[in-house]
C-alpha cells in the first residue's frame, strides 16, 4: 500500500509525467525554428544585458551599462535596453554581423562602421564584481573573526574557508615557492579563490551565477598575464642566467642561440598555457550542459513522444555533467594556483651547489 | 573541408586524451593496490596529472575551434 518502499520513486515518476505534458502541448504550436548553435554559443558568450527568463511572449533580462567612447565625440553611458532588438542610439548599435558580431559598434557619419573604445560591464563584468564583493565579504569576514578573537577557531562555514585557506597555503604554497612563499601567498590564494568561485557562480542556472566568466579568454589572459609579472618581475639573477645562458654544452649557445631562443619562448608559452587550460575547461564544461539541455528541443522539434523520452536521459545526463563540472572547476582552479605557485617558486631558486 | 578537418581534430584530441588519463589512472589504481596506506597522496598525484594532460587535450580542441571559425 502506501508503506511500500517505492512510493517515493513512483510519486517522482507521477510528478515527472505530468510536468512533462506541457512540453508535448508546446512543441505542436508554432515557433520560431530552434536554432540549437545559437542557443548554446549565446549562453556561453559574453552579452551586453543578462538575460534571465522568457515567459510566453515577455523576455525577462537585467539592462546592464554600456560604456563607450567615440572617436570624436567623447565618452557615452546608457542603459543597454536602449539598445535591444538592433535599435540604433545616439550612433551605437550591437552590430549582426561578422567582424563584429554582437559587439557595440558606431556608425561615422560617413557611413562607415567602426567600433569604439568600450568598457561597458557586460554580463562578465557584473558577475565578476559580484564574485568579487562575494570573495571579499567571506574572507573579510574570516579576517574579522580572528581579529574579534585570536584564540578561538572559527565554526561553520568560516571554519571550512578556514582549512581551504590553510590547505592551499601549506600544500601548494609553501612547498612549490620555497622560502619566501609568504610575500606570494596574497596573490596565489587570490588567485585560488576568485578562479574557484568564479566557476562554481558559472554552473549555477540561475542569477546571480550563471555567466561564463573563466570560459572567457579576456579574463584568463589577465591572470597569466598576473602571473607572467610575478615570475618575472621578481626573478632571480640565478633565473636569468639559466634563461640567457643556460648549462648545455656550448654549442647550443653559441654562434646560433637555440637554447636562450627556447628558453625565452618558454617564458611566455607556459603563461599562455595556464590561460588557455582554464578557459579550454570551463568553456567546454558550459558547451557540453547547454548542448544537453539543446538536445531536448531538438528532438522535441522532430516529434513531442520523442522529445519527452529524450529529455528525461537529457536531464539525468545534465545532472552528471553537472557533477563533473563541479570536479573540474575545482581541479582547474587548484591546478592554476599549483602551476603558478611552482612557476614563481622556479624563478627564486638557489643557485645549484656544484659537486666536488 | 575546414569543418571536416576540425571535427576530424577534435576526435583525435579525445582518443590522446583518453589514452593519456587512462594509463593515469591505471597506473594510480595500481599504486594503490601495492600500498593502500598512500592512496590519498596518490589520488592527489593522479588528479593533477590528469588536470595537466585534459589541459593539453584542450588546447588541440582550440586549435580545432580556430580552424573553423578562422
Amino acid at each position: 500500500m502506501n508503506s511500500n518502499k517505492y512510493r517515493g520513486f513512483k510519486i517522482v515518476l507521477l510528478l515527472l509525467v505530468v510536468f512533462l505534458l506541457p512540453v508535448h502541448a508546446g512543441t505542436t504550436a508554432e515557433k520560431k525554428a530552434f536554432n540549437p548553435g545559437e542557443f548554446v554559443v549565446g549562453h556561453v558568450t559574453d552579452s551586453y544585458s543578462w538575460h534571465i527568463t522568457k515567459s510566453g511572449k515577455t523576455e525577462f533580462s537585467i539592462p546592464l551599462l554600456v560604456i563607450v567612447k567615440s572617436q570624436d565625440r567623447g565618452w557615452f553611458a546608457f542603459c543597454s535596453s536602449k539598445l535591444n532588438e538592433g535599435a540604433t542610439y545616439q550612433g551605437f548599435k550591437i552590430a549582426n554581423t561578422a567582424p563584429y558580431k554582437n559587439k557595440v559598434v558606431e556608425t561615422l557619419p560617413n557611413g562607415e562602421i567602426v567600433r569604439p573604445t568600450d568598457i561597458s560591464v557586460t554580463k562578465d563584468v557584473a558577475s565578476l564584481l559580484i564574485c568579487s564583493a562575494l570573495i571579499m565579504w567571506i574572507i573579510l569576514s574570516l579576517a574579522h573573526h580572528y581579529k574579534k578573537s585570536p584564540m578561538k577557531a572559527p565554526g561553520g562555514f568560516l571554519g571550512a574557508i578556514e582549512y581551504v585557506v590553510i590547505f592551499i597555503q601549506d600544500e601548494v604554497i609553501k612547498p612549490c615557492v620555497g622560502n619566501d612563499y609568504k610575500r606570494y601567498s596574497p596573490y596565489l590564494l587570490t588567485l585560488f579563490f576568485f578562479i574557484l568561485t568564479n566557476n562554481l557562480m558559472g554552473l549555477i542556472p540561475i542569477f546571480p551565477g550563471g555567466a561564463n566568466v573563466s570560459g572567457n579568454l579576456a579574463i584568463t589572459s589577465v591572470m597569466a598575464v598576473c602571473t607572467f609579472l610575478a615570475i618575472n618581475l621578481f626573478g632571480n639573477k640565478e633565473y636569468w642566467k639559466d634563461i640567457f645562458w643556460p648549462e648545455v654544452p656550448t654549442w647550443l649557445k653559441v654562434p646560433l642561440p637555440i637554447m636562450p631562443f627556447l628558453e625565452l619562448f618558454g617564458i611566455f608559452t607556459k603563461p599562455i598555457a595556464l590561460m588557455v587550460r582554464l578557459f579550454a575547461n570551463m568553456l567546454a564544461g558550459h558547451m557540453i550542459a547547454m548542448v544537453f539541455m539543446a538536445m531536448i528541443f531538438i528532438f522535441g522539434a522532430i516529434s513531442p513522444l520523442v522529445g519527452t523520452g529524450v529529455s528525461v536521459f537529457a536531464i539525468f545526463f545534465a545532472i552528471f555533467m553537472n557533477f563533473l563540472e563541479l570536479l573540474v572547476c575545482v581541479i582547474q582552479a587548484y591546478v592554476f594556483t599549483l602551476l603558478s605557485s611552482v612557476f614563481i617558486g622556479l624563478s627564486r631558486m638557489e643557485p645549484h651547489k656544484k659537486e666536488i | 573541408m575546414a569543418k571536416f578537418g576540425a571535427a576530424l581534430g577534435a576526435g583525435i584530441a579525445a582518443i590522446g586524451a583518453g589514452i593519456g588519463i587512462g594509463r593515469i589512472g591505471g597506473s594510480a589504481v595500481e599504486a594503490i593496490g601495492r600500498q593502500p596506506e598512500a592512496a590519498n597522496d596518490i589520488r592527489m598525484n593522479m588528479i593533477i596529472a590528469a588536470a595537466l594532460v585534459e589541459g593539453v587535450a584542450l588546447f588541440a580542441i582550440i586549435v580545432a575551434v580556430l580552424a573553423i571559425v578562422m
